[in-house]
């Protein structure tokens, strides 16, 4: 129901909500008009009824104060539906809705703060990313924007990568971090449970470990390297160094972005990683933010790992 | 009391049946101090946000709905169906019509209410706020309450005075209109009986406006219309004086009944709801302030010329305070409808204090009020055991409400303006957690507030015991219509 389908509805609604609040005028009217007696001195009667003994009810006017201010709120809930949508389809002399007033907001506030982002779109990255007040700006977006999954030191989580580490999967220089923030990644590692096999996928753990010094069974670390060069050479290179185009990570590094215990390691490999959920994946910012917030938050990232 | 008439056991039809009265009462207490507690229980959560850690019937998830349905259906539904068993039968000089139907109720209820102290820390909940209890449940209570209107307007049917007092008017509204919210707003698919598990009957926007239609019309008929009824009664009753105003009572019982049913889209200001509903919500809810304003002002001059009693009867003191409690939140819930206002105090504390200066200054004080009124009425006593406790009571639980929703509107204004407060660049200039930490101290006072409260229905609870136990059940005969009202019960 952004709105009921047909016109009928909307007249209904209108008729029934200018009702209603006629009715209200109009009790309101009928009981406010008598007085009964009550002139100086007279003595206030009580209707005659009693109930359980001693409840009575006296009948004094309705107090004016009270009516007053009765009438009043009618009467702005009247001016305010000549004003404002709210009966059926019309739309208020006025013409606002929710949605202007929300893209009207936001256009006003983007137009007062861009004068700050404008200078630093002027400067190369580099340079943004060594000035003190863009730095404070870039780390207040960042805290916006970016914490809730790289946490609020950038130090990231499993699943999301630590950007302080200087350690990229797409790379660090500043045009790779701007696509990154931009246009998102979405990087998959497939599962390979069902091509490998329960030892293939064994074998192939042992050896991806001993790539980094990790303890690991020699004679599967053999084996696996076989199995590494014919399934997992195409993406992470026959030196697993990585490949930053695809995202591929470097798994010689000691870096690890879902963990390195062998049972992390073997999950990885078994269902793969970022296939199923869209939430490890880093979402594209480039409808949310302006180009002088992404210029400002990519000078911040690279700063992390670049500027000391 | 009537000690000749207790002595002799009068026929069925010669008294009024005060068995199920007595039954509500109690349970009104027992509840009461129950439903209260386990609102200590999550308001020291939010202090201490391990105090029960890894025990998953005790998160705050699952004892916030049982906190909410037991103060208000538990607390107060025994509250308001005892006293309109006790006030109908009174004012009507009828015993209550079906016979056994009335205990019925008591049972069906009780049974409904154990029902939801087990199912809801088990985590069974059909997620619609205040409403939160599964199909079998809701089915529970549609039979439950069809009893109550036959018991109720059977009564005022078969009444033996001329005109229907004013109290019962309130009662009325309040058993036919909830009847109405629960049918419509629980209206569910089951999908299996055990695990109990039902969807909505409807979607969407469509199923987020039946449910605040639900919501604020349980507000506005459980918590205001019922609670009315009863001060209709309790407050002339206890003041000795007439009602201010016959002409005032229809105007702002008509305005109330008709205008609460359109105020609910207030609940979903700045959603997807149509801007036309938005707008109606919030109009509805600002005409509203006055009928709201009727039932006070009507309690209160009924206060006329009985003043000084105030000094010295706390009984008094517990109702006309909850007519304050009520002009203020009825005053504040219409300013909060507006739309400028709502988009700060929304989804802060601040609603939280508005719910609770309702909650516990009106309807827990005017129930308190009126239960210190009737019980010992219901067992043979002139009074309760002991009047300076209910003074104690009285002051204990009025610091105890001041505290508490003193705390949450600076909590939730701070809130409000953490969250929409932007630094000069356009970013936020607090974290979320921040505007957390910042609540802290106040959720200690609160829970300071929350913890008077309820140990002055601990002390109401003593002082009921001692009552009961010095008296015994009376079964006070029906007046007759004919001459004076003997001095019966």
């Amino acid at each position: 129901m952004s709105d009921f389908v047909s016109n009928g509805w909307a007249f209904y609604v209108a008729i029934v909500t200018l009702l209603s609040i006629a009715g209200c005028a109009a009790l309101l009217y009928s009981l406010g008009r008598m007085r009964v007696a009550h002139k100086a001195g007279e003595r206030v009667e009580t209707t005659g009824h009693v109930w359980d003994g001693d409840l009575a009810e006296l009948n004094h006017p309705l107090p004016r104060w009270w009516m007053w201010l009765f009438y009043a709120t009618i009467a702005f809930a009247l001016g305010y539906l000549v004003l404002y949508p709210g009966l059926g389809k019309l739309p208020g002399l006025l013409g606002w809705t929710s949605g202007n007033a929300y893209v009207g907001e936001v256009d006003a506030f983007d137009a007062k703060i861009a004068p700050r982002y404008a200078r630093y779109l002027a400067m190369d990255v580099k340079d943004v990313a060594r000035d003190a007040e863009a730095r404070a700006m870039g780390e207040r977006l960042f805290l916006n924007y970016c914490a809730q999954c790289h946490g609020s030191d950038a130090g990231g989580s499993k699943g999301f990568p630590n950007l302080r580490d200087s350690d990229w999967l797409y790379g660090g220089e500043p045009e790779r971090i701007r696509e990154t923030i931009a246009n998102g990644r979405n990087g998959i590692m497939p599962a390979f449970g069902a091509a490998l096999g329960d030892e293939g996928v064994r074998d192939v753990a042992a050896y991806v470990r001993s790539l980094s010094g990790l303890p690991a069974d020699d004679v599967r670390a053999h084996a696996g390297k076989k199995v590494f060069m014919q399934n997992c050479a195409a993406c992470h290179g026959v030196d697993a160094k990585g490949n930053r185009d695809i995202g591929a990570p470097n798994l010689t590094d000691r870096v690890w972005l879902y963990g390195s215990t062998e049972a992390a390691i073997l999950e990885t490999i078994r269902n793969g990683r970022g296939e199923a959920s869209a939430v490890t994946r880093m979402p594209a910012h480039k409808d949310r933010l302006d180009a002088g917030k992404i210029q400002l938050l990519t000078a911040y990232v690279w700063g992390l790992s670049n500027v000391r | 009391m009537t000690g000749p008439a207790a002595a002799v056991v009068p026929a069925d039809t010669a008294t009024f049946n005060y068995k199920v009265v007595r039954q509500f009462a109690i349970m009104t207490i027992v509840w009461g101090v129950a439903g209260m507690s386990v609102g200590v229980v999550i308001a020291a959560q939010l202090l201490w946000p391990d105090l029960t850690y890894g025990i998953p019937w005790l998160s705050y998830g699952r004892l916030r709905p049982l906190h909410t349905n037991a103060v208000i259906f538990a607390f107060g539904g025994c509250g308001l169906i005892g006293t309109s068993y006790y006030v109908v039968q009174r004012t009507c000089q009828a015993r209550l019509f079906g016979g056994p139907l009335a205990g019925l109720t008591f049972w069906g209820w009780t049974a409904v209410i154990v029902l939801a102290v087990i199912t809801l820390p088990l985590g069974y909940t059909s997620s619609k706020e205040y409403a939160e209890l599964e199909w079998p449940i809701d089915i529970l209570i549609a039979i439950v309450w069809v009893a109550y209107a036959i018991v109720f307007f059977g009564t005022i049917a078969k009444r033996r005075t001329p005109h229907i007092y004013v109290a019962n008017w309130f009662y009325g509204a309040f058993i036919l209109t909830i009847a109405l919210l629960h049918i419509v707003n629980s209206a569910e698919v089951p999908v299996s009986f055990w695990p109990m598990k039902s969807y909505s009957a409807y979607a969407g926007v469509q199923d987020a406006m039946v449910q605040w239609w639900y919501g604020h019309n349980a507000v506005g008929f459980f918590l205001t219309a019922g609670f009315l009824g009863m001060m209709y009664y309790f407050v002339p009753k206890q003041a000795g004086r007439p009602v201010y105003s016959y002409r005032l009572s229809i105007v702002h019982f008509w305005a109330l009944i008709f205008t609460y049913m359109w105020a609910g889209p207030h609940h979903l200001h700045y959603t997807a709801l149509p801007d036309w509903t938005q707008s109606i919500g919030m109009l509805f809810s600002l005409i509203l302030l006055a009928p709201s304003w009727g039932g006070m002002i009507n309690g209160m001059m009924t206060m006329s010329g009985a003043w000084h009693k105030l000094r010295d009867d706390p009984i008094l003191k517990f109702l006309i305070v909850s007519l304050s409690f009520y002009g203020m939140s009825t005053f504040e819930g219409p300013m909060m409808s507006i739309k400028t206002v709502n988009a700060l105090s929304h989804y802060t504390d601040w609603t939280i204090g508005h719910v609770h200066s309702g909650a516990l200054g009106w309807v827990a004080f005017i129930t308190i009020g009126s239960m210190y009124y009737v019980i010992p009425r219901l067992f043979g006593r002139a009074e309760m055991w002991s009047t300076r406790l209910i003074t104690l009571h009285f002051w204990i639980a009025t610091i105890g409400v001041v505290l508490y929703i003193a705390s949450m509107w600076i909590a939730g204004v701070m809130q409000g303006l953490m969250w929409r407060a932007t630094n000069p660049d356009g970013t936020l200039t607090y974290a979320f957690v921040e505007s957390v930490k910042a609540t802290y101290p106040f959720y200690a006072i609160r829970l300071t507030g929350g913890v008077l409260f309820l140990a002055g229905m601990l002390v109401m609870a003593w002082n009921v015991f001692r009552t009961v136990s010095l008296g015994k059940p009376v079964e006070a005969r029906i007046p007759s219509l004919a001459g004076p009202a003997p001095a019966a019960a």
